[in-house]
């Protein structure tokens, strides 16, 4: 019996959260923690979280398992699980608004701020734009986030600064469009982001990193964006 | 673009520039203060007086301590608007951010000048 | 009845996947007040999932492509009853759309000439069939459906539509004189009921793979467009069609996309045999996905599985190299080690066919506005109301849909339908009025489930539907033993109409989601099950082993499921292209 130890907040009935004890019977398969949730749910459907794809593309089941940010639906539990024991809790540093389910908007926001859309000022050809392998192979490691929010709810700048530091999702995206070379508003994106805060927060900790399910590297991409501001001022 | 009122610079790559070029002069002076101090192991107040009374090692010793300054205000900056604001202790955050932000320079303004009365009073 | 909020709108639209996010980016656009309802925040639909690419005759890879070859290829793969205006349409307009997509900053790969990337898919032949085979389908490395559905996200983003994320239509609103006027739709975070009301609304809200235990489907394809449409009596077509993809992987259900064939994988038996040389010696692995789906049964069938039960086949791909899975498949590779342990680099993936993708939906016309018939079987328009994407049946598919096709369908159809409304919008469709008594329907729905004592779970009776419909409407069906599915369906429908809700709280509440989602499941299964029974011959991927051959006398046409009665009727087929001649039903072979 695998011990799983859940994160339960109801604001209806509940004061404050609290974590409740459960066994679940795995027999003994690697299964996947999305998998262990969804029997959990199937005995008591109060017990509350997103998910949707349950194949990590659509990053809705991100949730922080034994202190690590990750996407429940591939994350087996042999990864995870240490003595038996699973914890699960919501994504940290952002308001709860039930179980595991956490209040996205203020992530949301910030994704939206570096205007994640390509701008180009010149009319645009009958057919497709042309971009050579090389200028979109500079777009792989940053197109293929999901916004599950592993990264920027595992980032501490991201913890103290939510409304100002965009956070790691953000900057990827910000610098995915910087770096298409069908993107001309380079510099009107940049000087947006010229203050102490929306790029400068980072501090090179890169627990983004480490938790990414998709393998990106946003302390990567940020470093680029910092040496573009660089390559601007000087 | 987020602006903020008590930063002095405004700007991102100011204070990132500050703190980097900073650092390296900081470096650059400890590697050079470190130098005499193992190259001259019988070092005394004379030859100590001797070499600081050099004007470049003055104008030297003078960036240092403006970089230090420099360095600890951009970090210190940045330490209070982590961790003094009304998100993780309330309401009176920016109140008390605004009187520790006075603290921070007023003390690094007394030790720039001491500095200052230091080096040039050798 | 408590009255409960009205919000109003231009336009809304029901879904946030590639359908309804290309609906809503064409009408605010416009200037329109567009609003979208989506039950998940629009990037987490399932038009993330799609894999493989987008099918469009660009004349990228081969400069003499032909719009007119994809819609040859279309007509046949439908089995003749795709409606061959609308998939004129969708042929010859959608460069068109995908070259608007790569404008709005889709990533898609690249030739050495930098234009878009196209690989062969299966169905896919050059010069109406004598040409051999075409490489049609655009991709973004095997990510197409996110890069693509992130992209018109982000046009969304643009053009300053309104989200309404994590809302639930309950059910439409329609008036006394059957036009529709809005949804009624809950607030999930709050779980307030609201009613929203629109000049137009569209259904652009996905396809139903979850009434089969074993789909690709993501958890959200509970088939609530169908659910509503069918609540408001309206009729739907061609429901019986569900697509069983051949490579879903073993066990799991997740999908590997038919790109991996496209890029020279193919399927072996457990004699690593490459069987599907005796079943369509042309196309060989990239024949139709029906006709390789049965033939994988078959195989398994007649005991040449793989692994322990025999129960499952192989894609081979190691073949290829690990530099071009890694460049052309690497969400493919990541997948298969999470799922499959097994790594494409070095062993082949255990795949079998896994349902994937729902033919029928709401019947539209080509502007996508949604059909009902009128006593003398005429297509009649269902004002207010407009369908798109997987929902919707306009037909492009018909009894088989090609790879590639469903994100052509949608970015195609999601802009008709944007086009059509902004320009209905512009000649001045009033605003329809509605009254109390048309909310009531839906408001006892919602009371009857707030106030239930007893009943069976929502997770044991989804369990139940899910194997009822895998075991008695698979690939391969019989009558008798659908009868026997739909006996089981009708007891089922009783107890989900009772079904239990034990948790009544407002916020969040997935379990009350779930019930909702539950009864929409159940009457997309009960209309499949019915029609499916009815339509006595075998035909794309309704395939029967007591009526085996396709029967163009009497069965050359769409089926329409009539709710009220639990009546199966006919519609024509289009048969009239505007620009080309008529394809004229022939032997399906590849």
């Amino acid at each position: 019996m695998l011990q799983v130890s859940l994160y339960r907040y109801n604001p209806e009935t509940d004061s404050e959260p609290f974590m409740q004890d459960l066994e679940v019977d795995t027999g003994g398969r690697d299964l996947m923690v999305l998998d262990v949730l969804e029997m959990i749910k199937a005995s008591d459907p109060s017990v509350t979280f997103r998910r949707s794809c349950r194949e990590g593309v659509c990053g809705s089941d991100g949730v922080n398992m034994n202190g690590k940010n990750g996407l429940a639906c591939i994350t087996p539990l042999s990864e995870t699980v240490r003595n038996n024991k699973l914890v699960v809790r919501p994504l940290p540093g952002l308001p709860v608004v039930r179980d595991l389910v956490v209040d996205l908007e203020l992530f949301y926001q910030q994704y939206e701020k570096i205007e994640p859309y390509l701008q180009n000022h010149n009319p645009a050809p009958a057919i497709e734009r042309l971009q050579s392998p090389e200028e979109r192979a500079k777009l792989d490691g940053l197109y293929e986030c999901i916004l599950c929010a592993c990264c920027s709810t595992s980032c501490p700048s991201f913890w103290w600064n939510p409304e100002r530091f965009i956070g790691p999702a953000g900057l990827l995206q910000s610098y995915r469009f910087l770096a298409d070379s069908r993107d001309t508003a380079t510099e009107e994106r940049l000087a947006k982001l010229d203050d102490p805060y929306s790029v400068f927060r980072c501090h090179g900790i890169q627990n983004c990193v480490s938790v990414c399910p998709k393998g990106l590297n946003p302390t990567q991409a940020i470093g680029k964006v910092r040496n573009l501001l660089l390559q601007r001022a000087t | 673009m987020v602006t903020a009122v008590t930063n002095f610079g405004r700007s991102g790559v100011a204070d990132w520039l500050v703190q980097r070029v900073g650092g390296v002069i900081l470096l650059l002076w400890l590697c050079f203060a470190g130098a005499i101090l193992l190259g001259n192991p019988d070092l005394g107040y004379q030859e100590w007086k001797a070499v600081f009374e050099a004007t470049w090692v003055r104008i030297f010793s003078l960036a240092a301590l403006l970089s230090l300054a420099a360095h600890a205000w951009v970090g210190l900056w940045c330490t209070l608007t982590d961790y003094i604001t009304p998100r993780l202790i309330g309401a009176h955050a920016n109140l008390l951010r605004g009187v520790l932000v006075l603290v921070c320079i007023a003390t690094l303004f007394i030790y720039v000048v001491w500095g200052i009365q230091i080096i040039w009073g050798i | 009845m408590a009255s409960i909020r009205t919000i109003s709108f231009d336009g809304v639209i029901v879904g946030g996947g590639g359908a309804g996010l290309r609906a809503a980016l064409q009408l605010s656009q416009s200037g329109y007040e567009t609003a979208v309802i989506s039950k998940v925040f629009p990037t987490r639909s399932h038009t993330v999932s799609a894999q493989g690419g987008i099918t469009c005759a660009i004349a990228s890879m081969d400069p003499e492509d032909d719009w007119r070859w994809h819609m040859y290829d279309t007509v046949k793969g439908s089995d003749y009853i795709g409606d061959q205006d609308a998939i004129e349409y969708m042929c010859s307009v959608g460069p068109e759309a995908v070259f608007e997509l790569e404008h709005m900053g889709l990533p898609f790969s690249r030739t050495e000439q930098g234009r878009i990337y196209q690989r062969p898919f299966g169905g896919q032949s050059k010069n109406f069939g004598e040409g051999g085979q075409a490489a049609r389908t655009c991709a973004a490395a095997d990510r197409t459906g996110h890069a693509l559905l992130h992209t018109l996200y982000q046009g969304n983003i643009k053009n300053r539509t309104v989200f309404l994320n994590e809302w639930f239509a309950v059910d439409l609103v329609k008036n006394q004189d059957g036009a529709v006027t809005g949804v009624i739709a809950i607030c999930m975070e709050t779980g307030e009921t609201v009613h929203v009301k629109s000049r137009a609304t569209v259904f652009a809200t996905g396809g139903a793979g979850r009434i089969y235990a074993s789909t690709t489907n993501a958890h959200i394809n509970t088939g609530d467009g169908i659910g509503m449409a069918l609540r408001a009596d309206l009729p739907v077509q061609d429901i019986e069609m569900w697509q069983f993809h051949p490579t879903g992987i073993a066990g799991a259900g997740v999908l590997v996309t038919e790109g991996c064939r496209g890029e020279g994988g193919y399927l072996i038996n457990r004699d690593g045999e490459r069987f599907m040389e005796r079943y369509a010696p042309n196309a060989k692995d990239l024949a139709g996905r029906d006709v390789v789906a049965r033939s994988m049964v078959q195989e398994i069938l007649e005991g040449r599985g793989c692994g322990p039960e025999a129960d499952h086949v192989y894609l081979k791909l190691d073949h290829l190299g690990e530099e071009v899975l890694q460049s052309r498949l690497p969400g493919i590779c990541e997948l298969s080690k999470t799922f499959a342990h097994a790594d494409p680099v070095k062993e082949p993936v255990p795949v079998v066919p896994t349902c994937h993708y729902m033919m029928g939906g709401i019947p539209t016309n080509v502007q996508g506005q949604a059909l009902t018939q009128d006593s003398g079987s005429e297509d009649r328009v269902v004002e207010g109301l407009y369908a798109c994407g997987e929902v919707a049946c306009v037909s492009v598919h018909g009894a088989n849909r090609l790879g590639g096709n469903s994100l052509l369908d949608l970015v195609v159809f999601g802009r008709a339908v944007g086009l059509h409304m902004e320009t209905a919008l512009r000649e001045g469709i009033e605003r329809r009025e509605s009254s109390e008594s048309d909310l009531e329907f839906s408001m006892t729905r919602l009371n009857r489930l707030n106030r239930s004592q007893s009943g069976d779970s929502v997770a044991e009776l989804r369990k139940d539907l899910q194997n009822v419909m895998q075991n008695h409407f698979g690939v391969f069906r019989n009558g008798e033993f659908m009868r026997e599915g739909i006996g089981k369906l009708a007891e089922l429908r009783e107890r989900i109409e009772q079904v239990y809700l034990p948790d009544k709280s407002q916020a969040y509440n997935t379990a009350r989601l779930e019930a909702l989602e539950l009864q929409n499941l159940m009457g997309v299964a009960e209309a499949t099950a019915i029609t499916a029974e009815q339509r006595r011959e075998s035909r794309g991927a309704h395939a029967r082993e007591d009526f085996q051959e396709r029967d163009d006398h009497n069965w050359l046409c769409h089926s329409m499921y009539f709710p009220a009665e639990g009546r199966v009727g006919k519609r024509e087929v289009n048969f009239a292209p505007k620009s080309v001649e008529t394809f004229q039903p022939k032997m399906r072979s590849y």
